[in-house]
This record gives C-alpha cells, sequence and structure tokens, in this order.
C-alpha cells in the first residue's frame, strides 16, 4: 500500500502573540471530524489492548470442539456468553479479537519504531555528508520503492522463515525509504538556514547539529509519517498473517485469524467478517489520524 | 527531449543491478547450503553435490558468483523449478498473461469509476455526493483485500450463488491458449458461452484489485480538479461564457488529468502486489498465486526468479510512466 509522503514544510511566519503550539495545533486538529474520530477508536483500541486480560470474557486460545462454530448471539443458536459467536475449534472470537488489538497494536508501533529509528539515521547521515554517502543511500531507498512493497516483504519473510518477528522486520525495511526521504529532504532544508549555521560557528559537532538542532526542527512531517505507517504495518503484517507467513496459529492476529477461518467461508460468516472489520477499522482510524495530523502541522496548508 | 530520454533510461541500470542483487543475496540467505536448498529436502548424494558446486560457480569467490548469476539473468536463464524442473522464465511467461488480464481488467474499473465520481466530486464540493465519494475512497484505501475478496465472496457467491467462488473458467471449457488472454481465446474459440463463463471469472476478482486503486484515483482526481478549478484561465474560460461542460471537460480537466496519470503509474506496481492476495483468495492461475505457492514448496528457483522478474516488471512499467510523464508535461522534460 503506498502511502503520500510529505515534503518538508517551510517555517510558519511569526506573528505578534503567538499561541502556545500545542493549542494552535488542537485548534486546527480537532477542526477536522474525521481526524477526531480516528482519535477516539484509537484510544479506544488502546484501551482494549491494555486491558484485554481484564475484558475478555474467555481465554483466546481456550478449545472447545463441543461449541464449536457457534453463531453471534443474535442469530439462532448463538448465546451471550459467546457474543461475536465461536470459531471452527470452539474459542471465543470476541476474546480472540480483543487480544488481536494487543498484537496489531504492537505491530504497528514496533515496525514503525524500527523504521523511523534508522529511518531518521540514514537521512540525517545522508543529508549532512552529501557526496558518494548520499547517492549510496538514496539509491538504495529507490530500489526498495521500486519493488512492490508487500512483494519485497513476502520474498523476505519466505527466506527469513514465517513467523511474527521477521514479518515486522521484512515491513519495517518495506517502509524504510519514506522516512529515510523525509528526513533527508528537511535536512537539506534546515541546514542552510541561520540558526544551523549560528550553531556550527558556535562550535557544535556534525552529531550535535543533526541531533539536537536540526531534527527537533523536522519533527513534524515524521509524526504524520508515522500515524500513516503505523496503518501501513497493520495490513502489510496481516496481510503476511494471510498468506501463512506472519503470525503463526494460535496466536490472535487478525490476519492469521483470518487465514485460519478461510475454509469455513461457506458454512459460517462470523468467522470471517469479524477479524477483518477489525484490521479495516483500526487502518482507517490511523489513516484518518494521520490526514488530521497533516493538515494541522503541515503551515502550508493552514488558513 | 532525446537528453530527458536518455538520462531517464540510463537511471535503471543501478536499479536493475540492485534487484538481482537483491534476489542473488536473498538465497543465499537461507540457512544451510545453498546446493541442498537448490536441490530440495530429498538430498543429493556428494560427487553430484561437488560437480553442481562448479557448475554454479560456489567455488569462486562471491562477486565472482554474482557476476555468473548476472550473465545467466542476462541471457534469460533464470534456473529451473526443483518442483517441475521447467525453466522458471517459461513457466512465468506462460502465467503472467492470467495477471496481466486481472490487472488489466481492474485498472480499467478503477479509471472508470473513479475519474468520474473525483470530477463529480469536485465540482460539487462539500455536497453530499463529494462526502460520500471521499469517505468511500477513504474506506477503499485502508481496505484489507484479502478480506474483501472473502467478503464478497460470501455476498455474491454464497448468498445471491451470482458469480463463481474460484478459477478463470468453468471446467467444462477447453480453451486452446493462443493469446494466453482468457477474453480474447475465448472470443477466437467457437464457444461462444466460454466467454460468458470467462466474464463472471472475472467480476470478483477484477473488484477486489481494482478497489485500492479506485479509492487512490478518486482522491487524486478529485484533489486535481479542485487545484485546476481555482485557476485564473478557468475563471476566464468561465467569463468568456463557455458552457459548464466544455470548462470542466476540456480546460480543466486536461491538466489535472497531469497528476493523476503518475498515480496510475504508480498504482501499477501496488497492483501486482495486490494480484499476489487476490489470485490466492480466488485460485487464480497467474503469477502471484505461482509466487506464494514456491514459497511453500520451498522452490527456491522459482521464488528467486519469479521475484527478479516482477521486480523488471515494475520497474519498466514505472520508466513508461516517466517517459508518458514527460511527454504529456513540458515542465517536466525542461527542468532536468
Amino acid at each position: 500500500m503506498t502511502t503520500e509522503t510529505m515534503e518538508a514544510p517551510a517555517v510558519a511566519a511569526p506573528t505578534a502573540t503567538p499561541p502556545h503550539p500545542l493549542r494552535e495545533f488542537w485548534g486546527y486538529f480537532s477542526a477536522n471530524h474525521g481526524a477526531v474520530a480516528g482519535l477516539v477508536v484509537i484510544v479506544a483500541v488502546v484501551l482494549i489492548a491494555l486491558l484485554a486480560d481484564v475484558i475478555a470474557p474467555h481465554s483466546p486460545y481456550l478449545t472447545d470442539t463441543s461449541i464449536a462454530l457457534k453463531p453471534p448471539f443474535w442469530q439462532e443458536g448463538g448465546t451471550l456468553a459467546y457474543p461475536l459467536g465461536t470459531d471452527p475449534i470452539g474459542r471465543d472470537i470476541l476474546s480472540r479479537l480483543i487480544h488481536g488489538a494487543r498484537l496489531s497494536l504492537l505491530i504497528g508501533i514496533f515496525v514503525v519504531a524500527i523504521s523511523i529509528a534508522v529511518g531518521t539515521v540514514l537521512g540525517l547521515v545522508a543529508g549532512f555528508f552529501r557526496g558518494m554517502t548520499e547517492i549510496f543511500i538514496m539509491r538504495l531507498m529507490d530500489i526498495i520503492l521500486t519493488l512492490p512493497s508487500l512483494l519485497l516483504a513476502i520474498v523476505i519473510v519466505a527466506v527469513l522463515g514465517p513467523g511474527l518477528m521477521n514479518a515486522m522486520l521484512a515491513v519495517a525495511l518495506v517502509i524504510l525509504p519514506h522516512y529515510v526521504r523525509l528526513a533527508r529532504a528537511a535536512v537539506i532544508t534546515e541546514t542552510s538556514k541561520d540558526y544551523v549555521t549560528a550553531a556550527r560557528v558556535s562550535g557544535a559537532g556534525t552529531t550535535r547539529l543533526m541531533f539536537r538542532e536540526v531534527l527537533p526542527n523536522c519533527t513534524a512531517p515524521l509524526i504524520v509519517q508515522a500515524s500513516l505507517g503505523i496503518s501501513t504495518a497493520i495490513l502489510d503484517a496481516a496481510a503476511l498473517g494471510f498468506l501463512g507467513l506472519g503470525a503463526q496459529p494460535p496466536s490472535p492476529e487478525w490476519g492469521t485469524m483470518l487465514a485460519d477461518a478461510r475454509e469455513f467461508v461457506l458454512r459460517a460468516w462470523w468467522v470471517v467478517t469479524f477479524p477483518g472489520l477489525a484490521i479495516l477499522v483500526t487502518v482507517l482510524a490511523f489513516n484518518l489520524l494521520g490526514d488530521g495530523l497533516r493538515d494541522a502541522l503541515d503551515p502550508k496548508l493552514k488558513r | 527531449m532525446l537528453r530527458f530520454i536518455l538520462t531517464r533510461v540510463s537511471l535503471i541500470i543501478p536499479t536493475f543491478l540492485g534487484i538481482t542483487l537483491l534476489a542473488f543475496f536473498l538465497i543465499r540467505l537461507v540457512p544451510g547450503d545453498p546446493i541442498e536448498t537448490l536441490a530440495g529436502e530429498r538430498g543429493i548424494d556428494p560427487a553430484r553435490h561437488e560437480q553442481l558446486r562448479k557448475e554454479y560457480g560456489f567455488d569462486k569467490p562471491i562477486l565472482v558468483q554474482y557476476g555468473i548469476y548476472l550473465a545467466r539473468v542476462l541471457q534469460g536463464d533464470l534456473g529451473k523449478s526443483m518442483i517441475t524442473q521447467e525453466p522458471v522464465l517459461s513457466e512465468f511467461s506462460a502465467l503472467f498473461p492470467a495477471t496481466i488480464e486481472l490487472a488489466t481488467c481492474a485498472i480499467l474499473f478503477a479509471l472508470l469509476l473513479g475519474l468520474p465520481a473525483g470530477i463529480i466530486a469536485a465540482i460539487r464540493r462539500n455536497s453530499i455526493f463529494d462526502h460520500g465519494v471521499m469517505g468511500i475512497s477513504l474506506a477503499g484505501y485502508s481496505m484489507p483485500i484479502f478480506w474483501w475478496g472473502l467478503i464478497l465472496i460470501l455476498l455474491f457467491s454464497v448468498q445471491f450463488d451470482l458469480t463463481p467462488v474460484s478459477g478463470r473458467i468453468d471446467v467444462l471449457y477447453y480453451i486452446e491458449p493462443i493469446t494466453g488472454f482468457l477474453l480474447v481465446d475465448t472470443l477466437l474459440s467457437d464457444e461462444p458461452e466460454a466467454f460468458w463463463s470467462a466474464v463472471r471469472h472475472l467480476i470478483l476478482p477484477t473488484i477486489v484489485l481494482g478497489t485500492v486503486p479506485l479509492a487512490v484515483i478518486a482522491r487524486m482526481t478529485r484533489s486535481a480538479m479542485l487545484e485546476v478549478l481555482g485557476e485564473d484561465y478557468i475563471r476566464t474560460a468561465k467569463a468568456k461564457g463557455l458552457s459548464r461542460f466544455r470548462v470542466v471537460a476540456l480546460h480543466a480537466l486536461r491538466n489535472a488529468l497531469i497528476p493523476v496519470v503518475t498515480v496510475i503509474g504508480l498504482q501499477i506496481g501496488v497492483l501486482f502486489t495486490g494480484a499476489i492476495l487476490t489470485e490466492t483468495i480466488f485460485s487464480w492461475p497467474g503469477v502471484g498465486k505461482w509466487l506464494i505457492d514456491a514459497i511453500f514448496r520451498r522452490d527456491y528457483p522459482v521464488l528467486q526468479g519469479g521475484a527478479l522478474l516482477l521486480g523488471v516488471v515494475v520497474m519498466s512499467v514505472n520508466l513508461l510512466v516517466d517517459l508518458a510523464y514527460g511527454l504529456i508535461n513540458p515542465r517536466i522534460r525542461h527542468t532536468r
């Protein structure tokens, strides 16, 4: 899935008495209803993930073939004890979804954290040292971008072996170029500014310039990209899980749940419907949040 | 213009080398001895092992090995499948038309719905239609298409029995492959019923694969149109008293299409990724399903060769899109 890459924003023109940056940010952000809805859903998913052990009615791993393929409670044969029904080996679907939220969030955060950490450093290095180093790094990123993201992830996982860890590393590598490009572009616009020159003249070393002076000034596009990146990570990791290359059964990862239930699609609609719905809602929420953050943080779009 | 073409074409050389390097080293990342990996799980006797080691050049330095591999790739030798013993290239070319057929239908579906939806949404900005299109396209953009496929099967195949669940055509028909595209081959055959069978098999996979590009194209068309509609020359055109249709279709759309073309080009790479998932869901006999099957059979030559070929296809499409972009937008070719 492609994510839109933002260009580095120009610096906002200072006004006479600027409001506190956070207050100003919230003003722009809350005007966007979609973004607020996304934020609410994300907070809800985070709470569900944190409280999974408390709110899940059953164990996500407990099998009981005597109650296999029970429909949701509003259908005939369903009970409120298993509100969203049970899967082919009698596990409670709701409980598995709740524990799956934990996995999906961890996947998203872990993947994006790795990508941002590695990508920012590579981008800063490329932007500061220019020359051969820059050409080498940027060409490498271009090659990664050329290959369809899921294809590359699939090949990497096929070689490293299926599993959640390898799937996360593969997805992290695949979304890496976005962060490298962002960081490099931001560095190049920032380094020509007076405050960087001032810091350099007063004797700051390259490392200090990179991390203390320039990096804090290019966080806005990175934050936006991180939100969009989490949605890509959740989606791609679920796709790998669906193909049998990501998290392995009996893990309640949403994509893996779909793969387990695939052959029962003709007999029991609920085993495939709910896990996919969970993926869709979560991914949608992060995309809405990302769009809202971009509108609020990008000074070029400010009214 | 020639300079622009030459610069852009020469840029694919490092990319191509990068893809071959990736394919070359990935196979070496597989834990264990590469010959045994290539030979499969049955094992291999020591004499043959030694012979193959020499044949593949595993006794030479790694850079020489890469040179040998690159030379073989350039001659079209991508190795043989461990399962079928067929050359990877000929297996790929036999299956690729099925993927192209599906991808073409998907992008047409996306364009036919996405362009008008985006244009109307832009003209009627902030109307219910606009909000509807944007909402649906955001959902399409976030769609896990492997789930979407299952839901469509559930609705159309199971609930209403309208479309088949999997495959390219009913098993009743045997169609001699002429072009490899079933829609064409069935029309050339003497069985008109077969064509409709092929069409019915195509519907669901087309929708599934076309959903993400549809969402992206609708969004992009809308924002490009909005930008263009605010330009001075549109006001001039309106002030001249041109009809609303002329202003939109001739003055605005032409300029709005430029960014849309790029997005369509970029979607082609995404389409091949989506094809892997779509083909797996619908048992569509294309290269995507072939690659996934290869992974589970541990058929490493197919995986290596197939990934390389798909990478090269996407790279070539991107090149063509860039060149086309330079052709329709003079600003691009003059700035380089």
